[in-house]
C-alpha cells in the first residue's frame, strides 16, 4: 500500500508564509490564554499544595464532597470529577502541612463522617510542601534548557549552526504551542508534564533531523536548484515516511489517552498535541527557516518577512 | 555472506535467550527453581503501580545546631562553677552564638582561658558592655555549624533506617539528598499514617521533675518564673478512648534523657491489661538513676517524650535496678511504636515532611492494567498499520517490534532498573516511534527499486543510506532522555528510562535484526521481488 505517490511535489516552501501565520496564530492563542489565567496553571507538583483521589462507594457529586469538608476549612480546595465515573475524585487543596498528622487524613475522617465508614477510599494521596515544588519547577525548567541546548550542540556538530537554530525554534514552537493548548483546555501542569515535553522535544526533533538529513544529501545531488527547491524536494520525499511514522505514533499515544487510566491522561494529552505539532513544525516550520535564513545570509536586507523566492 | 548470516542469526537467538531467561522471574514467580530467581530479579515496579509512600523529610538542621549550643552553655556553667568563677549568666544567643556575662576583668580573663581550653570550636568576638557588666561574646565557628548539621542528617538518617528495619518494610529506600533532606521510599505500606508517625518522630526522651509548688492554672496564664517548663500530659479514658490534655509544671532542667537507654520492650500491665514500655538503662543510665530517684524519693518524675508528659509517678523509694517504665494509656500499638522509636534512638533534631507521596494498592493494579492495555492496543494497531502498509517487509518490521519489547523488558530486568507508569507511557511511545527505523529502510528500499535496482541491491542501499539518517534522529531523542533522566525524579526517571532503553533496544531490533532476517530469506529462497 502507498499513501503518498512517490513523485508527489507539494509546494509547502511556497506557503511558508502562511504556515507561519498559522503558527503564529496558535502561538498566540496559548499565549493570550497564559495572560488571561496568569501563566500556566500548575498542579501540586510545581505548586505545592495536597491531593487526595478518592474512591466513593455510591456515586457522588462535587459539591456534596466539598459541603462535608466544609468544617476543616481548607484553603483553596477544588474537587474534580476523575475519569467517567462520578464515584471518583481528586480532592485538591492548596496548603500542605509539614507536620506529622496530614491533611489527608483529616479529609478522610472528614468524608468517612458524611459518607459512612468503609465508603470512602483514599487511593492516593500527594503532599507537596512550597519549597519542594518550587525547586521542581526550577528543575523542570532547567531540564527543558538543558536539552534544547544539548541539541543545539549535537545538531550543531552533525549539520550546520543554521540547521540547528531552525531545529531549536521548531522545538521552542512546539513546547509554546502544547503549553497553549494546556492553558485553553485548562488542565494542569505536572512532573510528569515535563517528562512528555521533553518527549516532545525528542520527538519533533526526530522528525525534523530526518527532513534536514535528505536536505543536506539533496544539497549535493541538486544543489544547483536553488535552495528553495532543494528543500521542498526533501520535505515531498521524506512525506511518506513522516506521515506513516507520525500515523503510528499518533495511534499508541491515542491508545494511551484512552485506555491509559485517569493518571496519565495529561500525559497523554500532551503527547498527543506535541506529535501533532511536531509533525507538522518539521514540514512548515523547521526547514522553511532555514530558507528565511538563507535569505538573510545572500545579502537581501529587507525585513525577513517580506520575502521568499518561491 | 551465509557464514556472516549465520553468525549474526545465533546473536540475536542468544539475545534472546538471555531476555527470556532474565524475564522468566517476572513472568512466573513460582515455578522456577531456586537458582533462577536468585540470579535474575522480577522487574521491579515503582511505587506508583505496587502502591507504597515516598516521603522526603527536611532536618531542622538549625534545631540541631540550637541544642549543641545549649549543651554547651550547661558545660560552661558547669565548668565555671568548678573552678570557681563568679559569673552572673550564660546564655545562647542568635545566630549561633552565646554569651557570658561577668562581674569584673580577673574574670573575664580566667573565662578566656577556660572557653579557649574547653571549646576550641568557639571564637571570641568582641566585648560588649552590657549595663555596667561585661559581655564577652563567643561565635561558633562556621566550619563547626556545618560539621554539627552534617552529623544531624547523617544520624537522623541512621536512626530511621533503624526504625524502619525494626518496622518491617520488605526493601526500604532511604537516601540522603541535599539540602538536609532524607528520601524515604516504604513499597507496599499499609498505613502510611502510622509509618510517617514512626519515622518522623523526635523520640526525645526526657526525665524532668514536677515543680509542685507552683500552680499550673495560673502557669497556663503566662506566669511562669524563670527556670520552669509549662507542659501538657496526656491521659487517655480507658472507657471512651478519649484523649484530654491537663497542664503541668516541670523544672526546665533535665535530669536524665532516653540517649542512656540499653532496651525497651511492650509488656502488659496484668492489672489493667494495658500495655506500657518497660525501658531499661545502660550502666551509666543506671547509676544516674539511681541517684535521682535516691535525693527525690517523695517528689512526682514527669517521663516526657517530645514535649509531651507521658506520665508522672511520685517516686516511692530509690530505684536502683536501672530499670523504669512508661505507661499511659497506650494501645497495643502504640505501645509497639514508642518501643521501636525508643530502641532506634531519638533522631538529633525535627523533621518536617517536605514531601509525601501515597499511592494505595488497588490503584497500583488499576495503572498497570490500564498500562498494559493501552501498550497492547496501540501496539496491535501499529502491527496492524504496518503489515497493511508494507506487506510482508511489514511482518519482518513486527517481528523487530515484539523483539524490541521482549528486549526493553529483559534490560528493565537486568539494569534493576525500576518500572513505573510514565515508564509504561515510555514504552508505549517506544512501540509507536520503533518502527520509524523501519519505515526509513522501507521507504529507502522503495526508492531504490524505482530507480530499478534488484532486490539485494535496494536492500543493501536502503539500509546503507537510512543508517546514519536514524542515528542522528535517535541520538537527539536520546540527548532528552538523558537530560530527564538527570533532572527527573521517581515516576519521571522511569520514563526516562524506558525511552532511552527502549531507543537503544530498537536501534539494535530494527536495523541489526531484520537485516538479519532479510539476509536469511533472500540467500536461503533466492527471493527475487520484495515484499514491501
Amino acid at each position: 500500500m502507498q499513501l503518498i505517490k512517490p513523485d508527489i511535489n507539494l509546494d509547502f516552501v511556497g506557503r511558508r508564509k502562511i504556515a507561519i501565520v498559522f503558527s503564529m496564530v496558535l502561538i498566540l492563542i496559548g499565549l493570550v490564554s497564559l495572560v488571561i489565567k496568569g501563566g500556566p496553571e500548575y498542579g501540586i507538583d510545581f505548586a505545592g499544595g495536597t491531593l487526595a483521589q478518592i474512591k466513593f462507594e455510591e456515586t457522588t457529586k462535587a459539591s456534596d464532597i466539598k459541603e462535608a469538608l466544609k468544617d476543616l476549612d481548607l484553603k483553596g480546595l477544588t474537587v474534580q470529577q476523575f475519569g467517567d465515573e462520578a464515584s471518583e475524585f481528586l480532592v485538591r487543596v492548596q496548603e500542605s502541612s509539614s507536620e506529622l498528622e496530614s491533611l489527608s487524613v483529616n479529609i478522610s475522617k472528614a468524608l468517612e463522617k458524611s459518607y459512612g465508614a468503609g465508603k470512602v477510599e483514599v487511593r492516593r494521596t500527594e503532599m507537596v510542601g512550597p519549597q519542594v515544588g518550587k525547586d521542581l519547577r526550577r528543575k523542570g525548567l532547567l531540564a527543558v534548557l538543558y536539552a534544547m541546548i544539548g541539541i543545539l550542540i549535537y545538531v550543531t556538530w552533525r549539520f550546520e549552526f543554521r540547521f540547528a537554530v531552525g531545529a531549536v525554534l521548531a522545538l521552542v514552537h512546539d513546547v509554546l504551542i502544547t503549553l497553549g493548548a494546556f492553558s485553553v483546555f485548562g488542565k494542569e501542569i505536572d512532573l510528569p508534564i515535563i517528562a512528555a515535553f521533553l518527549a516532545i522535544i525528542g520527538y519533533s526533533l526526530n522528525d525534523t533531523i530526518i527532513v534536514y538529513d535528505r536536505i543536506r544529501e539533496n544539497m549535493g545531488k541538486h544543489g544547483r536548484e536553488g535552495f528553495p527547491v532543494v528543500v521542498n524536494r526533501s520535505i515531498n520525499e521524506t512525506l511518506s515516511r513522516t506521515i506513516l511514522t507520525s500515523g503510528t505514533t499518533l495511534l499508541v499515544v491515542l491508545a494511551l489517552f484512552v485506555f491509559g487510566g485517569g493518571v496519565i491522561h495529561n500525559f497523554a494529552f500532551a503527547l498527543l498535541v506535541g506529535v501533532l505539532v511536531g509533525t507538522y513544525s518539521s514540514i512548515f516550520v523547521a526547514s522553511p527557516l532555514l530558507i528565511f535564513w538563507e535569505d538573510r545570509g545572500s545579502g537581501k536586507k529587507a525585513p525577513v518577512g517580506e520575502k521568499g523566492s518561491a | 555472506m551465509t557464514k556472516s548470516i549465520k553468525w549474526r542469526g545465533i546473536l540475536v537467538l542468544l539475545c534472546l535467550c538471555l531476555a527470556l531467561v532474565s524475564l522468566a522471574p517476572s513472568f512466573f514467580q513460582q515455578s522456577l527453581p531456586d537458582w533462577w530467581k536468585k540470579n535474575f530479579d522480577p522487574i521491579h515496579l515503582g511505587l506508583d503501580l505496587q502502591g507504597g509512600m515516598h516521603l522526603v523529610l527536611g532536618v531542622d538542621v538549625d534545631e540541631a545546631v540550637k541544642s549543641r549550643l545549649d549543651s554547651v552553655v550547661d558545660q560552661a556553667e558547669s565548668l565555671m562553677k568548678e573552678k570557681d568563677i563568679i559569673f552572673k549568666r550564660v546564655n545562647r544567643e542568635p545566630g549561633q552564638r552565646m554569651s557570658v556575662v561577668l562581674y569584673d576583668d580577673a574574670a573575664a580573663s580566667q573565662v578566656d582561658a577556660l572557653m579557649k581550653e574547653s571549646f576550641p570550636s568557639l571564637e571570641p568576638l568582641t566585648i560588649t558592655d552590657a549595663g555596667g557588666y561585661i559581655q564577652k561574646n563567643y561565635r561558633m565557628s562556621d566550619r563547626e555549624v556545618e560539621s554539627i548539621k552534617d552529623y544531624a542528617v547523617r544520624q537522623a538518617l541512621e536512626t530511621m533506617r533503624n526504625r524502619v528495619d525494626q518496622f518491617g518494610v520488605s526493601e526500604p529506600t532511604l537516601q540522603r539528598q541535599s539540602g538536609n533532606r532524607i528520601l524515604i521510599q516504604l513499597p507496599g505500606v499499609k498505613d502510611p499514617q502510622r509509618a510517617i508517625a514512626l519515622l518522623g518522630k523526635t523520640a526525645r526522651l526526657d526525665f524532668k521533675m514536677v515543680a509542685e509548688d507552683i500552680d499550673p492554672r495560673k502557669a497556663t496564664g503566662g506566669a511562669l518564673p524563670p527556670g520552669y517548663q509549662l507542659l501538657y500530659e496526656r491521659n487517655v479514658d480507658r472507657r471512651t478512648g478519649a484523649v484530654t490534655e491537663t497542664p503541668l509544671v516541670v523544672q526546665a532542667k533535665t535530669v536524665m534523657t532516653g540517649d542512656l537507654l540499653s532496651d525497651a520492650q511492650v509488656r502488659i500491665d496484668t492489672r489493667f491489661n494495658e500495655p506500657y514500655v518497660a525501658i531499661d538503662f545502660n550502666a551509666v543510665g543506671a547509676r544516674r538513676f539511681d541517684q535521682i530517684t535516691a535525693a527525690n524519693v517523695g517528689k512526682r518524675m514527669a517521663i516526657i517524650l517530645d514535649d509531651t508528659v507521658y506520665s508522672a509517678p511520685v517516686i516511692r523509694e530509690r530505684i536502683s535496678g536501672g530499670s523504669a517504665q512508661i505507661s499511659g494509656s497506650f494501645s497495643e500499638q502504640e505501645a509497639t511504636d514508642l518501643a521501636i522509636v525508643l530502641r532506634a534512638g531519638s533522631l538529633p533534631a525535627p523533621v518536617k515532611i517536605l514531601e509525601d507521596r501515597t499511592v494505595g494498592p488497588s490503584l497500583g493494579h488499576d495503572s498497570i492494567s490500564k498500562g498494559i492495555l493501552s501498550v497492547v492496543i496501540g501496539g496491535i494497531l501499529v502491527v496492524l498499520a504496518m503489515v497493511l502498509y508494507y506487506n510482508l517487509s511489514g511482518v519482518v518490521a513486527n517481528i523487530a517490534l515484539i523483539l524490541n519489547l521482549v528486549f526493553i523488558m529483559a534490560m528493565l530486568s537486568l539494569f534493576k532498573a525500576t518500572l513505573t507508569l510514565p515508564g509504561i507511557a515510555g514504552i508505549v511511545l517506544t512501540v509507536g516511534m520503533a518502527v520509524d527505523a523501519n519505515v526509513l529502510i522501507f521507504e529507502r528500499i522503495r526508492e531504490e527499486l524505482r530507480l530499478g535496482k534488484t532486490a539485494r541491491a535496494a536492500l543493501d542501499a536502503g539500509y546503507g543510506k537510512a543508517f546514519l539518517t536514524i542515528i542522528d534522529a535517535n541520538i537527539t531523542t536520546l540527548i532528552a532522555a538523558l537530560v530527564l533522566f538527570q533532572f527527573g525524579t521517581g515516576p519521571v526517571k522511569g520514563f526516562a528510562v524506558t525511552l532511552s532503553v527502549g531507543i537503544l533496544a530498537s536501534l539494535f531490533t530494527a536495523i541489526f535484526v531484520t537485516r538479519v532476517i532479510f539476509d536469511f530469506f533472500l540467500t536461503r529462497f533466492q527471493v527475487k521481488r520484495l515484499s514491501i
